[in-house]
């Protein structure tokens, strides 16, 4: 069977990891890489990179640290965090990303997706949407959800998985940072809308949130940051406990 | 041990090449003939699309060479698949190594089909040290259904072949490269062979 997926999310400025990690057992605290094996030892079934470097030396940091995490790291990972051309994808590919996610370039470019899918396939092709809830409708927001647009997030689901997107990476704004939980009706909703998984994100705060995303929300994978970062929750206690819940998770 | 990675422009390559080294050998990227002749053991990787995979493949002349080795092959992913008589991905004839037609998942589940799957009814000195039911990362849209030719399978939505072998030819849907430990035993298993 297969089973909900729980990933990690690890923001990258300059090649290093930015935020706090509450980790004793690291060697250094900003190193990526090892923070990434220690996860993966951990149980974390996939990663995900989100680089908000904003420097001309970008790319080629951003392709370095990829080649890096392939080189120790034996599950799947994704890279994203402006992420705009055909071109930057085919270096993070052939450095060893497993996928790439694209946000607001999309939105710019939505034939970037189809360019995406043809030349690469679409299961390396996540397009990771910020939505906010203003006045009862789901908005699309950019730029990290700070900038919002008038396009409807559902219609933009569906649009992106025409385009070919292999995966949806959704995270609502009004529950990132609340560890309140994730937006679950949303999340349900999306997932009945489209064929294709959909990771959650925004919100996590216990294990019970994660339950709750995977049965209310019908996600098919969850994403956090402080939570696993500051040792709130520990990935394999975690994992043991949706178990006993019934959910489908390798361990 | 000479171990080869065939390159013909498919493929997450870097991943396969850096688990092998994890292994401890060195595996070489080549499209050259003699030298994917002359290995003891060849890797033949693919991701993407399969007509352009097998375009990409037939420009390099190696459609011809891959069913004619001896030593053991491994296909990864695409790769299994395109060993197959026929993808329905892109209308794709394929190298018919295994006498089977791949197709797609009739969209019961969700597709593609991405994440971590059980592997079971293991038939093959390949999942030697691997339990039944261990856990793989796939990632496919399109499937081989159960054959004569099956040595392990999976369920979504249908049961369905998830690993294959004729002679000295494997083919694995699933990517050991990145299955944790127990899709490393199973690259080191096929470096055993």
């Amino acid at each position: 069977m297969l089973t909900k997926r729980i990933i990690p999310c690890l923001d990258i400025k300059d090649g290093r990891t930015v935020k706090g990690v509450n980790f004793v057992d690291l060697r250094d605290a900003g190193d990526p890489v090892e923070l990434a094996e220690i996860y993966a030892n951990e149980g974390a079934d996939e990663l995900v990179f989100l680089d908000i470097t904003a420097t001309e030396q970008k790319r080629r940091t951003l392709a370095e640290l990829v080649m890096h995490v392939a080189e120790k790291v034996n599950i799947p990972f994704t890279v994203g965090g402006g992420i705009s051309s055909v071109e930057d994808v085919d270096l993070l590919l052939n450095s060893g990303a497993d996928k790439v996610s694209i946000n607001s370039s999309a939105v710019k470019n939505p034939q970037l997706i189809n360019d995406l899918a043809a030349k690469f396939g679409s299961q390396c092709v996540v397009v990771a949407i910020d939505a906010k809830k203003i006045n009862g409708e789901w908005m699309v927001h950019l730029v990290g959800g700070k900038v919002p647009t008038d396009i409807k997030l559902f219609e933009w689901a569906k649009e992106v998985e025409e385009r070919g997107a292999g995966e949806i990476l959704f995270t609502s704004m009004n529950h990132d940072g609340t560890k309140n939980g994730f937006a679950n009706e949303a999340l349900a909703y999306l997932s009945e809308l489209v064929n294709i998984p959909i990771i959650a994100s925004g919100g996590a705060g216990n294990m019970q949130h994660f339950a709750d995303t995977f049965i209310e929300g019908k996600a098919d994978a969850a994403l956090a940051a402080s939570v696993f970062h500051f040792k709130e929750i520990e990935i394999v206690d975690l994992k043991k406990e949706l178990k006993k819940k019934n959910i489908p998770v390798r361990l | 041990m000479k171990i080869v990675i065939i390159n013909y422009g498919a493929g997450n390559i870097q991943s396969i090449k850096f688990a092998i080294k994890r292994l401890g050998f060195d595996a070489i990227l080549t499209d050259n003939e003699e030298e994917i002749r002359s290995a003891d053991k060849v890797i033949f990787p693919g991701v993407g699309e399969a007509s352009s995979a097998m375009e990409m493949l037939k420009a390099t002349g190696l459609d011809k060479v891959i069913p004619t080795l001896k030593q053991p092959v491994l296909g990864i992913c695409l790769g299994m698949q395109l060993m197959c008589k026929y993808c329905e991905e892109g209308n794709t004839e394929g190298l018919n190594i295994f006498d089977v037609d791949v197709i797609k998942f009739d969209g019961t589940e969700k597709v593609p089909q991405i994440g971590w799957n059980q592997i079971e009814n293991l038939k093959s000195n390949l999942f030697k040290g691997i339990k039944e039911k261990e856990y793989m990362y796939l990632v496919h849209s399109f499937y081989v259904p159960l054959n004569e030719e099956s040595i392990a399978t999976t369920n979504y939505g249908i049961k369905y072949a998830s690993a294959l072998k004729e002679k000295n030819f494997y083919g694995v849907q699933f990517h050991p490269e990145k299955s944790s430990k127990a899709g490393a035993q199973i690259l080191q298993n096929f470096l055993e062979l």
